[in-house]
């Protein structure tokens, strides 16, 4: 999902590299009032863990493998901002060093993987965490904010390309979001896996990343929030005919509908803009997105199941009140 | 792993390594900047972009097949997203536009990657004021990303030789294990570099 350089125009290059700057920038500060000295070796040393863990490959099926993006990951066992930082930090290096993404097109890689994500999907996990309970309901809301982390940077790199007029949002959506899907139920598997790993033989590790994380909420809450709604609206509502009106208007009073009517380079039918229906493909993945969020449920109880003993009940409220704090 | 694996060529010496870090960034970002924002047609551009940097490879004393080799490695996801624009309706200029396009920017970054030592850009980087944090988190990452990517291999060749089932099942659960225990211990290789840091007087 790295997005290379000669993807994006220069008026997405741009947006995209602002939007991710301002959100560094408050992930950074967040960090230096908070993180103590003796913590700055480890986020170095975790985005270097992420580097490698992302090379340990998956067996999916017929000879292919899959791997970790790890996003959501790092944010349960460091903290949002943490994360946020390290993936940024991985994708710098892997641009320079490896030539893996673009250099204008750092900027949409970090907001796509770094902070749509990280901060999104640990965003769904907490929100699910405090809906479902429990131990095992723990689990079951971080596989859905792994499987969320995919889904939510393949649907912003759609739209980024589709801004651009490299390929247009009727194709590029269905593309990208179908297939991480499916990466995306890998993604969970794994994040549920190596956590509940990292629960059985260093549940201090969990219980310490949790509690440093709090300094700065709301600030860093509001910052993060509005980059990733201004994403949406320029980079994914001007295509989707069914989006709710509100964000619409926001479109429209902030002058961004004029970007939706302008017509593509690239000659399409855009068919999802003007009938909402599910004749068409980017329809259709929506309805397969809904159809995705079950599985990733179904998903989720099992490797609760699996990973949390019965010992500990379900809605253990104990099991709970040991882990969160 | 060696620690110079990934930036191999960066050490030279040609005319073209000793050049300061922060004037061959300025001319890599221009360069990929001109090939983004320059329209197609205006081929004379890219035919002159392309020539500038087969004479900068040839400068640099960096063998052509290993920068040859590295754009091939890079290019699935480029071929893919031309095979989807190549496939609507009149998307063979797009395709061409977008290979064309990127091969030139990929081979900027692989040239300024192995002309210049990762430590020279980030030295670039604390003098345009990037947060001091980002850099330690950065330097540390180049720093160890061998170590670890090195322990990653070991213990996924210590998996494969004693895993005797191909049940997918296990087979992720110890692969989760991997990724789990890499994350233990690079938090206690932490709590040692922080002790040794502090040792030596950092800060």
């Amino acid at each position: 999902m790295h997005i290379p350089d000669g993807f994006l125009d220069t008026k997405t290059a741009l947006a995209t590299a602002a939007l991710s700057a301002v959100s560094l920038a408050a992930g950074l500060r967040s960090l230096e009032q908070t993180l103590p000295r003796r913590k700055i070796p480890l986020m170095g040393l975790v985005a270097a863990f992420v580097f490698a863990a992302q090379m340990v490959n998956f067996p999916v099926a017929g000879g292919t493998s899959g791997h970790l993006m790890g996003g959501v990951l790092t944010a349960v066992l460091l903290g949002p901002s943490a994360g946020m930082v390290v993936l940024a930090a991985v994708l710098i290096v892997q641009c320079f060093l490896f030539a893996d993404g673009g250099v204008l097109a750092l900027g949409a890689n970090i907001l796509n993987m770094g902070i749509a994500g990280t901060v999104g999907g640990y965003a769904v996990y907490r929100g699910m965490a405090r809906v479902l309970r429990g131990e095992r309901g723990r689990y079951v809301a971080m596989a859905l904010g792994a499987w969320c982390s995919s889904v939510f940077a393949s649907v912003l790199c759609a739209g980024e390309l589709a801004w651009s007029g490299t390929v247009s949002w009727d194709a590029a959506f269905p593309a990208m979001a179908n297939i991480h899907m499916l990466i995306g139920i890998g993604e969970a598997v794994i994040t549920v896996l190596a956590t509940a790993f990292i629960a059985a033989s260093r549940p201090d590790l969990l219980a310490r990343g949790r509690s440093e994380d709090a300094g700065n909420e709301l600030g860093r809450r509001v910052t993060f929030g509005a980059v990733i709604v201004i994403a949406l609206v320029l980079f994914v509502s001007p295509f989707a005919s069914d989006w709710p009106d509100g964000l619409e208007s926001v479109a429209a009073a902030l002058g961004f509908d004029r970007v939706a009517v302008v017509p593509p380079p690239v000659p399409s039918p855009m068919a999802g803009y003007a009938i909402p229906g599910i004749g068409s493909p980017a329809a259709a993945t929506v309805v397969a997105g809904a159809v995705g969020a079950i599985v990733i449920f179904a998903v989720g109880f099992i490797l609760a199941r699996i990973v949390v003993p019965a010992r500990q009940s379900p809605s253990g409220e104990d099991a709970t009140d040991g882990t969160e704090r | 792993m060696r620690h110079d694996y990934l930036d191999r060529y960066s050490r030279l010496d040609s005319p073209l390594h000793r050049l300061p870090a922060g004037m061959k960034l300025a001319i890599a970002l221009a360069l990929v900047l001109g090939t983004v924002a320059v329209p197609f047609h205006v081929t004379a551009f890219f035919v002159a972009a392309g020539a500038f940097l087969v004479i900068c490879v040839l400068l640099s004393g960096i063998p052509l097949r290993f920068v040859v080799t590295r754009l091939l490695m890079l290019e699935p996801f480029v071929a893919g997203v031309a095979l989807l624009a190549f496939l609507q309706p009149g998307g063979g200029l797009v395709a061409a536009r977008v290979l064309v396009k990127s091969n030139l920017c990929l081979a900027t970054m692989v040239l300024l990657s192995n002309t210049t030592p990762f430590a020279s850009l980030l030295d670039v980087l604390r003098m345009l004021r990037v947060p001091a944090l980002l850099i330690t988190v950065l330097s540390l990452l180049y720093r160890y990303v061998f170590v670890l990517v090195d322990q990653a291999e070991r213990m996924a060749r210590a998996r494969r030789s004693r895993t005797f089932s191909t049940r997918r099942s296990s087979l992720w659960r110890t692969g989760a294990g991997i990724v789990g225990q890499l994350f233990i211990t690079a938090t206690e290789r932490a709590e040692r570099i922080y002790a040794a840091m502090t040792a030596r007087g950092w800060q």
